[in-house]
């Protein structure tokens, strides 16, 4: 064997070892949690109330806020991001302003999450008078996710091919008529995909809640949004580092749970972008 | 008369739009706003020399001594430890699911690693606290596990998604021919890769580094549950240590609004804010350079 051959098959190894070495891990991670949460998850454990200091019963209400803190979220964040995406794909021009929003979500994905927690806490909680509340975690959750949005979308935006813009154009549209009808339908796919995420994302999220939603224990549903709720995050570090002398499957069953969550999530929006990617 | 209420329609979506467009900036703004408006409180019990330089976090003592050296050092060291493991593991993965791995382990490996990213970091935590702790205290021989190292550990493989997506663009980035010149002049792809690719990638390569940097250094939950939480200057990487994230995370919830510990840690937020603000406009600078040649 030529020596540079040979070299480079040592090089290539040295490679897929670094890379075994990435993936091993993730796939232990999930191989474990889902073997070991199985035997926790039963109907009781899903839908009931946690019971003795949270050593029994359900993680029901901590499922109950996720899913509240989700959805209001991605109703505050949805909007403004795919608005603020069409505007930087379809109406910006390449001047200063532009230059700038782009570094603002650059540094907006940057800002570390429990600064988010503290921003939450010092404008929505203290400032904005809304109290610890599904309201003030859902907000800060939502600016939190924004450039998730906007950077999916604006993908999505600028893949639809230019001639679907023109023709529109020399049809008589404005602007804002060939966004609405040549544009949005064909990314509408891609728009999915990056809401999908962000719920994935939101779901998983602890720091920006510590101190704008989080209960530690809360053994009853919120009844409006300016309850404060448990949250499933938030309650795995809880069972975690908090309360000694829970089973362990309570907590790999809790780990189960969120992460199911997230990575169905995960599986919904690789599906949706393979099957537009296979159409086009 | 159809269309000036059409039009009038079409004016205030547009508004709408540019509102939205300049949102990022003012939520930016905003955030920089209420964590200074709290933060700069702080300045009434400390300076900012003793503030960033002071040796001693006991910010419940009387009176409360608010130094954040210990912090600062806990979260460079931890961060450091992350970035030698992720940076060369997270470069030589990009390149193996860039050029090396046929189509089809491709796929399965970006998978891999979408999955990776997308484990909220509360999972790797608990992981982290019932798994690694105790195997690092064992294996190590150790008083404790939970150390700066295995934070390191947890917060390399938080980074890892970041390194290996953007150098892997950065890869796919670099134009067809330089790698054509250099296969044509007869070399290895291995010496291409080495030699020519990793030259037009490195822009992009160092930005993502510099990502996985920011990312490590903003984490906050799995950090805070692995690395012990002991706010002493560290003096080596298998020592408990705390983090600026974590200092905020632990102690929030028990600081007295309106006290000095309270405005000590909104003025932590801000300092994280500024770092990465800064490494995140460093990144950006790159990319864009990166992208214009």
């Amino acid at each position: 064997m030529k020596p540079e051959v040979r070299r480079e098959k040592i090089a290539f190894g040295v490679l897929l070892a670094a890379t075994l070495l990435v993936v091993i891990p993730v796939a232990a991670i999930i191989v474990l949690i889902v073997t070991k949460g199985w035997s926790a998850l039963s109907w009781e454990f899903l839908f009931s109330m946690p019971r003795e200091g949270m050593r029994a019963g359900g993680i029901f209400p901590a499922i109950v806020g996720t899913v509240y803190l989700v959805f209001i979220s991605l109703a505050f964040a949805l909007p403004i991001g795919v608005m603020a995406a069409i505007y930087l794909s379809e109406y910006a021009k390449d001047n200063a302003l532009t230059r700038i929003i782009n570094l603002a979500i650059i540094n907006l994905a940057g800002v570390s999450s429990v600064v988010f927690g503290l921003f939450g806490l010092s404008l929505f909680v203290v400032f904005l008078k809304f109290g610890v509340s599904i309201i003030a975690g859902a907000l800060t959750l939502g600016i939190m996710t924004l450039p998730v949005i906007i950077t999916t979308t604006r993908e999505a935006l600028r893949a639809v091919p230019a001639s679907y813009r023109e023709v529109s154009f020399s049809l008589g549209a404005s602007r804002w008529q060939t966004v609405r009808h040549a544009v949005l339908p064909q990314a509408l796919s891609g728009i999915l995909t990056g809401a999908i995420l962000s719920v994935g994302r939101v779901a998983g999220e602890t720091a920006p809640i510590l101190f704008t939603v989080a209960a530690f224990y809360l053994p009853n549903l919120p009844r409006g949004l300016s309850d404060q709720a448990m949250a499933l995050p938030y309650h795995l570090y809880v069972i975690t580092t908090q309360i000694p002398g829970i089973p362990e499957s309570y907590r790999y069953g809790t780990a189960l749970v969120l992460i199911g969550f997230v990575l169905i999530m995960n599986i919904i929006a690789t599906v949706i972008r393979s099957k537009t990617a296979r159409k086009r | 008369m159809k269309l000036p209420s059409h039009r009038f329609r079409e004016f205030v979506i547009e508004k709408l739009i540019f509102l939205s467009g300049i949102a990022s900036v003012l939520f930016v703004a905003l955030i920089f706003i209420f964590l200074l408006r709290e933060g700069v409180s702080v300045l009434k019990s400390t300076s900012i020399g003793s503030f960033l330089g002071g040796h001693f976090w006991y910010p419940i003592s009387s009176p409360a001594k608010l130094g954040i050296l210990p912090l600062i050092l806990g979260s460079l060291l931890v961060t450091a430890g992350a970035i030698m493991i992720a940076v060369p593991l997270g470069i030589a993965a990009a390149f193996y699911i860039a050029e090396v791995a046929p189509k089809r382990l491709r796929t399965i490996l970006k998978s891999c690693v979408e999955v990776l990213s997308a484990i909220p970091s509360v999972v790797l935590g608990f992981l982290g606290i019932t798994i690694l702790v105790p195997f690092l205290k064992n294996v190590l021989n150790l008083p404790t596990g939970l150390t700066a190292f295995s934070g390191s550990i947890m917060l390399a493989f938080m980074a890892l998604p970041t390194i290996i997506t953007i150098s892997e663009d950065a890869i796919n980035a670099v134009p067809r021919e330089y790698k054509d010149g250099a296969l044509a002049l007869g070399a290895t792809h291995w010496q291409t890769l080495f030699r020519v690719v990793i030259h037009g990638a490195l822009p992009g390569i160092i930005a993502a580094a510099m990502l996985g940097i920011g990312r490590v250094f903003g984490e906050t939950m799995a950090v805070m549950m692995v690395t012990g939480n002991a706010a002493v200057i560290p003096h080596s990487l298998f020592e408990p240590v705390r983090t600026l994230t974590a200092t905020i995370a632990a102690e929030m919830g028990e600081a007295a609004k309106g006290s000095p510990h309270y405005f000590a840690l909104f003025a932590v937020g801000i300092v994280l804010f500024v770092i990465s603000f800064a490494i995140n406009l460093t990144a950006d600078l790159l990319l864009n350079r990166g992208k214009k040649r």
